[in-house]
């Protein structure tokens, strides 16, 4: 068990590029560090489906859950390993915010690095982004890359 | 039940003077399909909806009733009992968060919803409260609240034998646990119930869940600009919905699915403000429909006809025995096929005891109904099949003038909601419909597409056709679905019973936990 725990928001992007490349440093100067990447499929349990999609959704689930997985963590997990960190892949439904803290509380993490996608105009003001939100809610330091 | 044919709506269609020849042709199109669609399915209609011997209660209501009081009784007055927890399981209180992204408790719910939810609640309750009086409204919230034991008893067996195949899609509904459930218990016929069953849901999905929606539809449209021939919105829902459900445009059954939800929301919220805004007579109004329940107030048949009325109507609202629900419900991701049983206990009470209840209110408060001063009594149409009403009206164009005389554009609105509503539960009974036929006669694309021209087809005859033949052969199908699915409860209700106690011992003794953030 190493003694600190960094969690890293992925977005299959190049803001997810910039947090995972920060968090990277910072494990590398703080020694004995974890990082646990965690990439969040957007979904919710109150959102409005018809019967077609319900019986397909177990099998979609699968789908979403090895495209993220081949596509966007497993080459993350392993440009990390390559450079000699302890490290974990994680790959969730959910909302972005809450399984990030949700995760840095369960592992004790010390703090969650993200990357800042630029929204702009009326969606930002209307919705605040993902990252406005971790701020706000999140129990432990929240670095946003920009 | 021929007595229906006489207050249709589409006769205002049919007797409309039309100003171009080619308009003249087509009305006599719509009659003609009618005259053939009520001429091959009166024989059916009466059987279903034959009165007992020495009365003119029909036997099919008794059957309902008589169910739905066996299960709320066997099962100790479970939707009192469950009722807390039903709410907990939606909020996801229970749901594993390693599930997340699985079909929710919310989402399964909320689909089975939005295929009951619609027509019946605004044109069914205005047939019901017109011939039956305020006081079958009574009868209603009565059978709503019976029914949601229904409905407990057969999604939970809905879940706990649907057939998931190795490619992670499942398939549920009575035909699976007529065949697997009697299976289990050792007892014959079950595979001839779940093909009797498959046939009459085919049957329901063609007509309540596609010819009485449009129907509805056109006289609302229709009523909005103007008459027209009927097989003409026929053949525009008939070209949207076979681009959904074989051209497989998703996009517009998600938009349907993302706005139903809303307008559900709108209507109620109308109702609320009409009947705060009338607050001063809500108070006459229950004691209408207390008093209608039991002496009718005048209305035909009596109190014995608000009776019917309102069973039958709340029945085809809530769908509760049907049947239908159990093939909605039974993709939920849950380990438990109980937890389901409880969260369904919901819909009849959103459908039927809210919903319902505000337009059975809204339409006694407006006085759209035409009530002699001096007696107290109702006045009755010169046929004296139904009450009077102040513009002559029926059906959903009763609802929408008892809403216009709070809100003079509500009937816009409802028309929309109208228009949405039905065909958001055309899409779910496709499917439903769909998943009865390739029970019956195997899966395989071309099968499939075979059903769903069949059902485009319909929606042309439903528009089409009079609201009273369309309404009874609706009704036959819907409740030739109960006969078969509820005489399978009867049989497997021992298994409901035994999973209730286990799963209820096992919260009680904290064994199944919360799970907390």
């Amino acid at each position: 068990m190493s003694k600190a725990t960094i969690i890293v928001g992925l977005d299959g992007g190049e803001a997810g590029h910039r947090a995972l490349a920060f968090a990277s440093g910072q494990a590398k100067l703080i020694g004995d560090c974890a990082l646990k990447l965690v990439y969040v499929i957007e979904w919710s349990p109150f959102s409005f489906q018809t019967s077609e999609e319900n019986d397909q959704r177990h099998k979609r689930r699968e789908e979403e859950l090895s495209l993220a997985r081949t596509r966007i963590m497993d080459p993350a997990v392993k440009s990390v390993t390559d450079s000699g960190l302890a490290v974990e892949g994680i790959v969730k439904h959910g909302d972005v915010a809450d399984i990030l803290d949700d995760l840095a509380k369960k592992h004790s993490a010390q703090q969650i690095v993200v990357g800042r996608v630029g929204l702009r105009g009326l969606k930002e003001r209307m919705f605040g982004g993902v990252t406005g939100r971790l701020a706000v809610a999140s129990s432990v330091p929240v670095t946003i890359i920009p | 039940m021929n007595k229906f044919l006489t207050t249709g709506l589409g006769a205002a269609a049919a007797s409309a003077l039309p100003a171009i020849a080619s308009a003249q042709e087509a009305v006599g199109m719509d009659q003609r399909i009618n005259d053939i669609f009520a001429g091959s399915t009166g024989w059916f209609v009466n059987l279903i909806f034959m009165s007992l011997p020495g009365t003119n209660f029909p036997w099919i209501v008794l059957w309902l009733v008589v169910a739905a009081s066996v299960f709320t009784i066997y099962f100790g007055f479970i939707q009192i009992k469950a009722f807390a927890h039903a709410i907990s399981l939606v909020k996801g209180d229970y749901s594993d968060p390693d599930d997340a992204g699985e079909v929710s408790h919310f989402q399964a719910l909320t689909t089975a919803l939005s295929g009951t939810v619609g027509l019946g609640n605004i044109a069914g309750v205005a047939v019901a409260v017109g011939i039956g009086g305020p006081g079958a409204t009574f009868w209603m919230i009565l059978a709503g609240l019976l029914g949601m034991a229904s409905k407990f008893t057969e999604c939970t067996l809905g879940v706990k034998y649907r057939n998931e195949y190795p490619d992670g899609t499942v398939s549920g509904g009575p035909m699976y646990y007529m065949t697997k459930g009697f299976k289990e218990r050792g007892l014959p016929l079950g595979g001839f119930l779940a093909i009797v069953f498959s046939i009459f849901t085919i049957g329901g999905a063609l007509g309540g869940g596609n010819m009485f929606q449009a129907n509805q539809a056109h006289a609302q449209i229709s009523g909005i600009v103007g008459d027209y021939p009927g097989w003409i919105t026929g053949v525009i829902f008939a070209v949207v919905v076979f681009a959904v459900i074989v051209g497989g445009i998703k996009s517009i059954a998600q938009v349907t699915e993302k706005v139903v939800p809303f307008m559900g929301i709108l209507y109620v919220a109308a109702a609320l403000v009409i009947l705060i805004v009338e607050y001063d007579k809500i108070g006459w109004a229950f004691g209408q429909i207390f008093a209608g329940a039991f002496t009718g107030l005048g209305v035909a048949g009596g109190f014995v006809g608000a009776l019917i009325q309102g069973f039958k109507r709340a029945a085809f609202s809530n769908e509760a025995g049907v049947g239908s629900a159990a093939i909605a419900h039974s993709a939920v991701r849950t380990k438990e096929p109980i937890t389901e049983g409880v969260v369904s206990l919901l819909e009849p009470f959103i459908d039927t005891v809210v919903i319902c209840t505000m337009t059975a209110l809204v339409i006694t408060i407006s006085g759209v109904l035409v009530m002699d001063p001096a007696t107290g009594q109702f006045i009755l149409n010169e046929a004296g099949t139904s009450i009077q009403t102040i513009d002559g009206s029926s059906g959903v164009q009763l609802t929408s003038a008892a809403f216009a005389t709070g809100f003079s554009w509500f009937p816009y609105v409802l028309a929309v909601a109208v228009v949405l509503f039905a065909f958001s539960t055309m899409i779910s009974w496709s499917y439903y419909g769909l998943k009865a036929w390739t029970y019956l006669v195997g899966e395989g694309k071309t099968k499939e597409l075979i059903f769903k021209l069949i059902f485009c087809f319909f929606i042309i005859v439903g528009a089409a056709a009079q609201l009273g033949a369309v309404i009874d052969f609706s009704d036959a199908m819907i409740f030739a679905m109960a006969v078969v699915n509820i005489t399978a409860l009867y049989c497997l209700m021992p298994i409901v019973k035994r999973e209730m106690n286990s799963y209820f011992s096992r919260l009680k003794s904290g064994e199944l936990k919360k799970f907390v953030k």
